[in-house]
């Protein structure tokens, strides 16, 4: 055992000590880092566009004026004096000036004035908003009681709020989504870069031709097994650097994206308070969530501990099934090129399982298809990782991890019986036919 | 010190070794002499517990053959490397610990060889930045580091350089005056004869001949001499008491080769003493190369 320890400690070693580790390592907190920084970005340019606008309107239809409704961002006043006299303010302020002709429904020729350009968000709250007040208007002309077009509004109001509170919900399925998409993409990823390490590993004991002085000092299984298990070491180190650097990463970001947030708050309470507007009352606009914090936010609906410790679960036992085999692959073949014939078949449920989690197990986390994937031990990893965000119950959970410790003892053993016979196998080109073969040697 | 009786290995397809004995006496420098693909790299697998045979068995000390005799023997391949991204200290440490050494005796005893082989400049080198000669020597230091009883070199001097050969072969003898038993393999037949007190010869998976180097080239002596002498070019009639068998001739004088024909050496030389003047006889005992021909041939022809 202590020589196991030994070839643990070498492999580890030798692999954190390279620089692409070290660079590997920062490389995924940066990315994130960037990531908020483009989302702190869009928020603060976001400013831009959910600056306060003041719309002042000259409605000479008499339909629309005072029925404007105030939003976040615009508020609706009547233009003071002729047009003319507006007009003139107009250009003192940053304002703008709408402008209803009296036949506006019939014939259209609305206008808004400014010294900027209006965005689009502008324009089209305006519209939608005349277009509203416009069929309310025909809706009471046509005789409607106007008590019972009030008490369906209120319905449509309420209606509102329930799609917000739909949208919070919606928004930690997203999280779910998210979770669950990141989970599978990591753990496919792990599996494929962290399994052909080892093969590599054990390709290249081969080709520096140094397989036969430790094997005349250790058994090759004590050597593969530290191998597996300095490599899966490695790749629980690097994961767990991630995961620290990533979470520092977040806690600062979510705490500075909270803290841009707050004033931006504070600011439009102030206006709403000191506006004249009789309208700000009633309209109770919605404090908007900046799309950072939201992002933020629902990311606390996971429960990043449960899913962790599983990922960390599912990384190492995945990992220890996959190595060995690949490690038996690493022994077959003299040379990185010779491994695509069985390298083919080793993926395969892996890209399998990675493309029904998008295709399918995302959308239906709970179907049989589903379950059986994760109970198997070779798509298990993955589609588990989908699955756990959804909720998985826990019967199903310790099934699929006995049957992972199963199948990694299971191809440990397969694969050991392999590589001792491959390790020693010099410049022969190896089949299918004769791993078997070698499988069933007698020590 | 190895005793080696029965043993048996078969792969699919062929018979790496067939009944193969052998003793190696404690103190002793055997080779292990075949041509290539005889099973000679087989036995040695056998020997350190790289692979089991089949049947047969292994006695190291009087004991049979377990995992705690691993650290009691060194074992150089023929495919020999090292790992190249790794440090050459580090590594050397590293294959040390494997076979049972502390961290600091290790390194002590590295200080040493080091010295010794001259390489201790090139310590926190990687293995890829190291010139063949020096990694060879790495190898070398690293097959000994733990004072194996038993060394085991399968081809040593394949692929050393005559400098770095010349080297290991006088660090080979002195590991073996202090008492270290030495079993190599190679087809270099200079060296067998030189460095080798016991050999054996393995030919298609079996063991052809064995013994002392000096007792198996005596016993294919056939009575051929080589006589120089200076003077005037001699003329054989057929009637001298000998068969020649070629003759040269040179700046300084004659030689010629002859084998007895019933007759002594000194019948020779009586003969030709009044007609020549003699500076040289010697009788020709077979090279291990000539024996170790002979025999593969031999063997062959049996087989054909």
């Amino acid at each position: 055992m202590n020589k196991v320890f030994l070839i643990i400690q070498r492999e580890y070693l030798v692999r954190v000590k390279k620089k692409a580790f070290l660079v590997s390592t920062l490389l995924v907190p940066g990315l994130l880092l960037a990531m908020y920084a483009v989302i702190a970005l869009i928020y603060a340019n976001s400013d831009e566009i959910n600056a306060k606008h003041i719309i002042n309107v000259k409605d000479e239809s008499g339909i629309f004026a005072g029925k404007f409704k105030d939003n976040s961002n615009l508020y609706f006043s009547p233009a003071k004096g002729t047009l003319a006299e507006a007009k003139a303010e107009l250009k003192l302020t940053p304002d703008f000036l709408l402008v209803i002709p009296a036949d506006a429904v019939k014939n259209g020729g609305v206008q808004i004035l400014s010294k900027t350009k209006p965005n689009f968000t502008i324009t089209s709250t305006i519209e939608r908003q005349m277009t509203r007040i416009a069929e309310d208007d025909a809706i009471v002309k046509a005789g409607i009681d106007t008590a019972k077009l009030n008490a369906i509004k209120p319905d449509i109001n309420i209606k509102a709020i329930e799609l917000s509170d739909s949208g919070e919900k919606d928004s930690s399925v997203g999280a779910a989504y998210g979770a669950g998409i990141t989970g599978a993409i990591m753990i496919y990823i792990a599996l494929l870069i962290y399994g052909s390490q080892v093969m590599r590993g054990v390709i290249e004991e081969k080709t520096n031709r140094i397989i036969e002085v430790i094997v005349s000092s250790v058994k090759p299984f004590q050597l593969m097994l530290g191998k597996i298990l300095g490599i899966g070491m490695v790749g629980l180190t690097q994961f767990l650097l991630w995961i620290v650097l990533s979470s520092g990463v977040t806690i600062i970001a979510g705490k500075m994206i909270a803290k841009n947030d707050a004033p931006a708050k504070t600011e439009q309470t102030v206006k709403k308070n000191t506006d004249q507007t009789p309208q700000v009352e009633d309209a109770q606009p919605v404090a908007p969530k900046s799309p950072a914090l939201g992002f933020y936010e629902s990311l606390q609906t996971i429960d990043f501990g449960y899913i962790l410790s599983w990922f960390i679960f599912y990384f190492l036992s995945g990992f220890m099934l996959y190595a060995a085999l690949f490690a038996a692959v690493g022994s077959a073949v003299d040379s990185e090129t010779e491994t695509q014939q069985f390298m083919f078949p080793l993926t395969l449920p892996l890209l399998f399982t990675y493309m029904m989690s998008f295709a399918f197990i995302l959308n239906s986390p709970d179907s049989s298809l589903a379950f059986w994937l994760s109970v198997i031990p070779f798509t298990a990893p993955i589609a588990m990782m989908v699955r756990l965000p959804f909720g998985v119950p826990d019967w199903q959970l310790a099934l699929s991890a006995a049957m992972m410790i199963v199948g990694f003892l299971f191809t440990t053993w397969v694969a050991a019986r392999i590589y001792r016979v491959g390790i020693l196998m010099y410049g022969k080109k190896s089949s299918y036919k004769e791993l078997v073969k070698w499988f069933f040697y007698k020590e | 010190m190895l005793s080696i009786r029965n043993i048996v290995k078969q792969y699919d397809g062929h018979r790496a070794l067939s009944d193969v004995s052998l003793e190696v006496e404690k103190g002793q420098i055997f080779g292990l002499l075949g041509p290539n693909g005889a099973g000679k790299t087989s036995l040695i697998r056998i020997i350190n517990q790289i692979t089991a045979p089949d049947s047969g068995e292994v006695y190291f000390d009087g004991e049979k053959l377990n995992q705690s005799h691993i650290e009691r023997i060194g074992y150089m391949p023929e495919e020999r490397g090292l790992y190249k991204k790794m440090e050459i200290g580090e590594q050397m440490i590293y294959l040390a610990r494997l076979k049972g050494l502390s961290r600091d005796e290790a390194m002590k005893r590295l200080k040493y060889w080091f010295e010794k082989l001259e390489i201790v400049n090139w310590w926190n080198k990687k293995v890829e930045d190291l010139s063949k000669g020096m990694q060879q020597k790495a190898q070398f230091v690293a097959t000994i580091l733990h004072q194996p009883d038993l060394i085991i070199l399968d081809e040593p001097f394949s692929g050393f350089d005559p400098v770095n050969a010349e080297l290991i072969k006088n660090e080979i003898l002195e590991l073996n005056a202090k008492g270290a038993t030495i079993l190599f393999s190679t087809h270099r037949m200079e060296s067998v004869e030189e460095m080798c007190s016991g050999i054996a010869l393995i030919h298609k998976s079996k063991k052809i001949l064995d013994g002392k180097v000096r007792d198996i080239r005596n016993s294919y002596r056939n009575d051929t001499f080589v006589l120089e002498y200076a003077g005037d070019k001699l003329t054989f009639d057929g009637n001298q008491p000998f068969q020649l068998l070629d003759e040269t001739s040179g700046i300084d004088g004659h030689t010629i080769r002859f084998k007895l024909d019933g007759t002594s050496s000194n019948d020779v030389l009586q003969y030709l003493l009044p007609k020549a003047q003699i500076t040289m006889l010697q009788e020709v005992i077979p090279s291990m190369n000539e024996v170790f021909i002979r025999n593969v041939n031999q063997t062959a022809d049996k087989h054909e």
